[in-house]
């Protein structure tokens, strides 16, 4: 808090500085500011949505279009979603989609499911061994999982999970992420929420059911997303733990239309939009519960 | 509370717990033990003791991945502090529209590295967008190799990783600044203290601690970095693999043909001290600029 303490700057104990501007010349810089601050948020705009635009433009253009040179062609002059098809007919990516999905969804239930468990016994329960059960979930948070990752493809080998979508879900399947916002989620809660239940003789599981859980379903709903969107974006464990074609997520798959399967751009193009739209619509939809999690992540990360 | 039976907690923990159990602290114990043996990634192996972290201090390998992984670290770090910091003050203020241009420039964030990887290689590819304009433009003769040399791909890749997290880190600071107190700031106006003063004196010591949070966030990410540099050159690192990074050797080396699990968990040591490490040290860095 040193701001509090320094004396006032010399600017501001000048006399012979006017205390206010006229107020035309104040509005005159209002506007001016204002347009400032557009032109800039433009800017950044045109930073990052171009990259995306320019592969979308590259996507829909038809065979007869140029793609490259020079002044670049921004939009396709006959546009056609002929590489869709033809994505669809190189690479089984609505197969890999699927993959996806099926680890995502899954990786949604266990978070929220386990994580939810997990996060009412260290807020609400007392008992011996807390702190070494809520230091463990730590510890998973203080691990980078690039660290572990040779031995957990020995693991998973050795319960014959690689090349099983489930072996890709397993490692993610209750984040110390998702416990940690669970058992602060029920913390903030009130004690008497519970005394209630506990006079009408209501066992532990269905105070944690009827009253406890539906108490905190913005947090739930955070954790939720953060694990879909980590689940459906993570490439590194399919990676490594899928050696099977069919299996492939579609990061892994998606990653091998380039170069592997094709080499025109179009086509990659086209193979990416199909990869992002569907995560973008998600997140424009359901934006309030992304910036939640990131601010409640972050801080708790 | 009374009256609950003691394993009552450990039912609600049970199922969470083995996954944490099964799936980070077995491999990470494992990890720490295949560390001292020269076992392969098919099986086996003895115990050779402190052999693999000797062989570590002579492998140029290793210490390729180690310089290019520190430098990636020293690049995004303070891009990764200081940019978002500016696009929250930039978008803090509700005018119109502001609610778009926020999700917008979040968007980044939410697209899988994958995706943002393909998308820079075509943005940045010999005859991609970058290149033609530049050439069009008179500005270089022939294309600059921004993927296909190894110095070259790993700013490309830092950049993408800058790009990819300004939206992240951008939130992170918005719910920062929202705990600015709008009096301090009315009162160093009154004062006469321009936009940028008040950025300085009001503003910056109170988003301090979130500075540091994002360092040490950024910090560990960039020490983890992979798919960018995978990604942008096809699974390669560049020519002869020099654009390798230290998560980058691991796998080359403990998952590829004649894995040496061993080895590579040696490397993986280094790696999980290293981000313990830094995490210590930016609070320590801290700390002391505070009492200072």
């Amino acid at each position: 808090m040193t701001t509090l303490q320094t004396p006032p700057t010399p600017a501001a104990a000048d006399p012979r500085r006017p205390a206010a501007p006229a107020p035309t010349a104040r509005r005159v810089r209002a506007a001016a500011g204002l347009a400032g601050r557009y032109l800039l948020l433009a800017l950044v705009f045109a930073l990052t949505v171009g990259p995306f635009l320019w592969q979308l433009s590259t996507s829909l253009k038809g065979n007869g279009e140029r793609v490259f040179g020079y002044p670049p062609q921004l939009l396709p002059a006959h546009p056609t979603l002929h590489h869709y098809a033809e994505v669809l007919d190189t690479v089984p990516v609505l197969r890999y989609a699927g993959n996806s999905l099926v680890v995502a969804l899954g990786s949604v239930l266990t978070n929220c499911l386990l994580g939810s468990m997990a996060g009412y016994a260290l807020a609400r329960m007392k008992f011996r061994g807390r702190g070494l059960a809520a230091g463990i979930f730590l510890a998973t948070m203080i691990i980078p999982f690039e660290s572990i990752m040779v031995s957990e493809f020995l693991v998973a080998r050795s319960l014959h999970l690689t090349d099983t979508l489930l072996g890709v879900m397993l490692p993610g399947a209750a984040s110390g992420l998702s416990v940690m916002l669970m058992r602060n989620a029920f913390r903030r809660l009130p004690a008497e929420v519970e005394e209630a239940a506990i006079l009408d003789g209501a066992g532990e599981w269905t105070r944690f059911r009827r009253i406890a859980l539906p108490s905190v379903r913005g947090t739930l709903a955070a954790v939720a997303i953060f694990s879909f969107v980590f689940s459906w974006d993570d490439f590194l464990w399919p990676l490594v733990s899928l050696s099977d074609q069919g299996k492939y997520t579609l990061t892994v798959g998606i990653q091998y239309l380039s170069g592997t399967f094709t080499n025109d751009q179009r086509v990659i193009a086209a193979g990416t939009m199909m990869a992002v739209v569907p995560l973008l619509a998600l997140f424009f939809a359901l934006q309030r519960f992304f910036f939640r999690g990131v601010g409640e992540g972050a801080v708790k990360g | 509370m009374t009256g609950r039976r003691w394993y009552v907690p450990w039912l609600f923990l049970l199922p969470a717990l083995a996954v944490a159990v099964c799936f980070f602290i077995v491999p990470f114990a494992n990890t720490a033990v295949l560390s001292f043996t020269d076992a392969s990634t098919l099986g086996g192996g003895t115990f050779t003791g402190t052999h693999n972290y000797a062989r570590l201090l002579h492998d140029d390998q290793f210490w390729q991945s180690v310089r290019n992984t520190l430098l990636y670290i020293a690049v995004v770090v303070p891009c990764l502090v200081v940019l978002p910091l500016l696009l929250a003050v930039l978008v803090q203020k509700r005018i119109a529209g502001i609610g778009f241009f926020r999700a917008v420039f979040y968007s980044p964030v939410v697209a899988s590295m994958v995706v943002a990887g393909l998308i820079w290689s075509w943005l940045l590819s010999d005859d991609g967008l970058v290149n033609s304009v530049l050439r069009g433009l008179h500005l270089v003769a022939g294309p600059v190799p921004f993927l296909t040399d190894a110095h070259l791909l790993l700013f490309s890749a830092m950049a993408m990783t800058v790009w990819k997290g300004l939206g992240y880190y951008m939130v992170v600071y918005l719910a920062a600044l929202a705990n600015v107190p709008r009096s301090l700031l009315e009162a160093a106006e009154v004062d006469g203290a321009g936009a940028v003063r008040r950025f300085r004196h009001v503003t910056l010591p109170l988003v301090r601690p979130t500075m540091v949070l994002v360092a040490t966030l950024a910090a560990i990410g960039s020490a983890k970095v992979f798919a960018e540099v995978y990604t942008l050159s096809d699974g390669s690192a560049g020519p002869g693999g020099e654009a390798r990074t230290l998560v980058y050797t691991i796998r080359e080396v403990g998952l590829g043909l004649g894995g040496e699990a061993g080895y590579a968990s040696a490397m993986s040591i280094v790696l999980f001290l290293g981000t313990l490490g830094l995490s210590v040290a930016v609070t320590r860095l801290n700390s002391r600029e505070e009492r200072a």
